[in-house]
């Protein structure tokens, strides 16, 4: 047999194997393990039912994201609320896990605040009971999310078994177009494969694109791997992956920096490396991205019209999109441009960084939100919300009338009853725009910072191309 | 740990949307607090089985009888998509689910079905409508038989499909087996592992002095 390259994947697999289980399962080390308020303590209590330890205490770590409210000073965190976060100080505190509390630098949503802190370092395998923990995978690690029995297992035994993925490799190439975000080059690589397109695969994102891209584009382009059906989502580490680490609190320092920075030069996938399937996007054809349905591959160019169910042949295909625009409240036919909107949300773990706000707030600099439109602005982490005020990116929203709120996950997914009204309709900087996400009959549009901020201000969905920034 | 599973003749309800996620299985809400297990049984589906007043929605399907004693659910492609939340399998589970036969599921919603001794089984879309025909041809009350050691699915009508499975996952759900306490067997591989590790990649290993 021919010998060939290898992929990262397998590269970063095969160094975790503690013993192979069968041709394609292996007991898997586990680098990395991040809690979270809403699944966090639960685990740990888990654990302490069943009379186990923390396996690797060292290796854990947590943060309050999920179930906290964002209002000013957390004002209106649910009793469930408190209760989780009581619980979570103290299970992590008699278990010796560091826990980046309410207020600290370094409390955030936990995909934001990995990588902030140099927890998330390339080549690592790095899990947390949440589908978005693909996200780290931005800078070259092998992360994934997990369910709660396989939480409870990591804890016991700082390992999980797991079947190996297929691989497909998603090469983006061309330059990309004023306007056009990292966030519309995935949501349009959805659009073209579908919600399934990555189930059972480990996507790696490629070709020149991606390269180009800062390491906070990655990390949103990795987010959404999940919204494609694959639950890992990598890109290869290069040298803005170790400056972007580099001088990080957790990141290695002195001589391990050194020993470190050699081996993640060894990650990328070989050239002759094979993967399971291909697929290239031409990004010069990429304009900015918003959904119109329930499902992230309801996605069509801001320029676009909302799919017509009457010109689609196969039933079971218009019946979803009649479904989709029924709950949505939509026209078929009718081009999305210019469609009212209730609500914006720029936040999330998919764009809540600094330069996802920054972003934002070149839209709305010196310009105001639309009447009858609220327009919340949720920083990812305790140290973005410093950063962005130490530019005055506050100031920039709250004079142009955005809320400007505390970290925390907060409308995406709505577990702390921040939620849009039953059948509003908003434009989020999210990832999911499943039904009832942001609220029972909640209506969402996923978009990017840019195209949520010109929205707030138009007051409509809107093409930020137009906005003459 | 969970119930082993073998076989099972049951009432089948074909629920057959494409994509639907987690979140439409169990809602968030639900889901915030340490005490959940065993409430989650009559939210599962909420917003399709509960109209905006609260009052049974009469035309989904498991509000339905027969379907409403459904333990098998026959689903549309990409069934289980989107957030990792176990609670989505709990719930099903406390509805009295016992497998779900499907042409495809979100990876991590599949994961959690084994590790409460639900049975997903992966076959043809061809298979899946078959069966969905099938069931709906008797209204329900023709029941799906599932026999995991030998591999097969029989319909109402009596047509038999074979299905795949990961030998260890289907050892796994015959026996009952606990994974933890599995793994917990190999410690000493775990800590051989951590020891080689260390010296290996030692970055990983330090996060108390570099911080």
């Amino acid at each position: 047999m021919q010998k060939t390259g290898r992929t990262m994947l397998a590269k970063i697999w095969d160094q975790h194997v503690i013993a192979r289980l069968s041709e394609d399962t292996d007991l898997l080390h586990i680098d990395r393990h991040l809690l979270h308020d809403l699944g966090g303590s639960r685990g740990l209590l888990d654990l302490k039912s069943r009379g186990l330890k923390v396996h690797n205490p060292e290796l854990t770590f947590a943060t309050p994201d999920h179930a906290l409210s964002t209002a000013p000073g957390r004002a209106g965190t649910s009793k469930i609320g408190l209760e989780l976060l009581a619980a979570l100080r103290v299970e992590t505190s008699a278990s010796g896990i560091t826990l980046f509390d309410v207020d600290q630098p370094g409390q955030g949503i936990v995909h934001v605040i990995g990588p902030e802190l140099g927890l998330s370092l390339p080549g690592a395998t790095i899990v947390c009971g949440d589908s978005h923990t693909c996200t780290h995978g931005g800078l070259g690690a092998l992360a994934f999310g997990i369910g709660s029995s396989e939480l409870t297992h990591v804890l016991a035994t700082q390992a999980l078994i797991q079947r190996r993925p297929k691989t497909l490799r998603a090469r983006f190439e061309g330059k990309l177009p004023l306007g056009v975000t990292a966030k519309d080059m995935i949501l349009a690589l959805i659009g073209h494969i579908g919600a399934a397109g990555g189930t059972g695969y480990a996507v790696e994102y490629a070709g020149s694109a991606i390269r180009e891209l800062p390491i906070e584009g990655r990390l949103t382009i990795c987010n959404l791997s999940i919204e494609l059906g694959a639950k890992m989502g990598m890109v290869a580490p290069d040298e803005k992956t170790f400056e972007f680490l580099r001088g990080r609190p957790y990141a290695p320092k002195g001589e391990m920096w050194d020993l470190a920075v050699k081996a993640w030069r060894e990650l990328p996938s070989d050239a002759d490396a094979v993967f399971d399937r291909e697929v290239v996007i031409d990004v010069t054809k990429i304009i900015p991205q918003v959904t119109w349905g329930i499902s992230p591959e309801h996605v069509i160019g801001v320029d676009g019209k909302i799919p017509d169910p009457k010109s689609v042949d196969d039933p079971a295909r218009r019946a979803a999109i009649e479904t989709a625009l029924e709950y949505m409240g939509l026209q078929g036919g009718a081009p999305i441009a210019g469609t009212p909107v209730d609500w914006v949300f720029i936040g999330s773990c998919t764009n809540s960084r600094l330069s996802d706000l920054r972003a934002a707030a070149e839209v709305a600099r010196g310009r105001k939100v639309a009447a009858g439109v609220r327009a919340w602005v949720v920083p990812g982490s305790e140290n973005v919300k410093r950063d962005a005020v130490a530019e005055g990116l506050d100031k920039i929203f709250v004079e142009a009338g955005f809320e400007w709120r505390e970290p925390g996950c907060s409308m995406c997914l709505a577990a702390n009853g921040e939620v849009v009204a039953p059948g509003q309709r908003s434009v989020s900087t999210s990832n999911r725009n499943f039904v009832g996400r942001q609220g029972p009959r909640a209506r969402t549009h996923l978009a990017s910072p840019a195209s949520a901020a010109a929205s707030a201000i138009a007051g409509a969905i809107a093409d930020v191309r137009m906005m003459g920034r | 740990m969970p119930k082993p599973f073998d076989k099972l003749t049951a009432t089948a309800a074909p629920i057959m949307r494409s994509n639907i996620d987690t979140d439409v299985i169990i809602r968030i809400e639900r889901l915030v607090g340490n005490s959940i297990r065993g409430t989650l049984g009559k939210w599962a589906f909420g917003s399709l089985r509960y109209l905006p007043d609260g009052s049974e929605n009469p035309e989904f399907i498991l509000n339905r009888e027969p379907y409403r004693e459904a333990e098998i659910l026959v689903t549309g492609p990409n069934f289980g998509c989107g957030s990792s939340r176990e609670g989505a399998v709990w719930s099903l589970q406390e509805r009295g689910i016992r497998a779900i036969i499907g042409s495809g599921f979100g990876d991590i919603f599949f994961a959690n079905c084994f590790q409460n001794g639900i049975l997903p089984i992966i076959v043809d879309k061809a298979v899946v409508d078959s069966l969905a025909a099938d069931i709906e041809a008797t209204q329900g009350a023709g029941k799906v038989s599932i026999d995991l050691e030998a591999q097969s699915i029989v319909s109402p009508s009596g047509k038999q499909h074979s299905f795949d499975i990961d030998p260890r996952r289907r050892e796994g759900l015959l026996k009952g087996l606990d994974e933890v306490a599995l793994t917990l067997q190999r410690d000493n591989e775990i800590h051989a592992f951590q020891a080689a590790d260390r010296t290996a990649r030692p970055w990983i290993h330090s996060t108390r002095t570099s911080a």
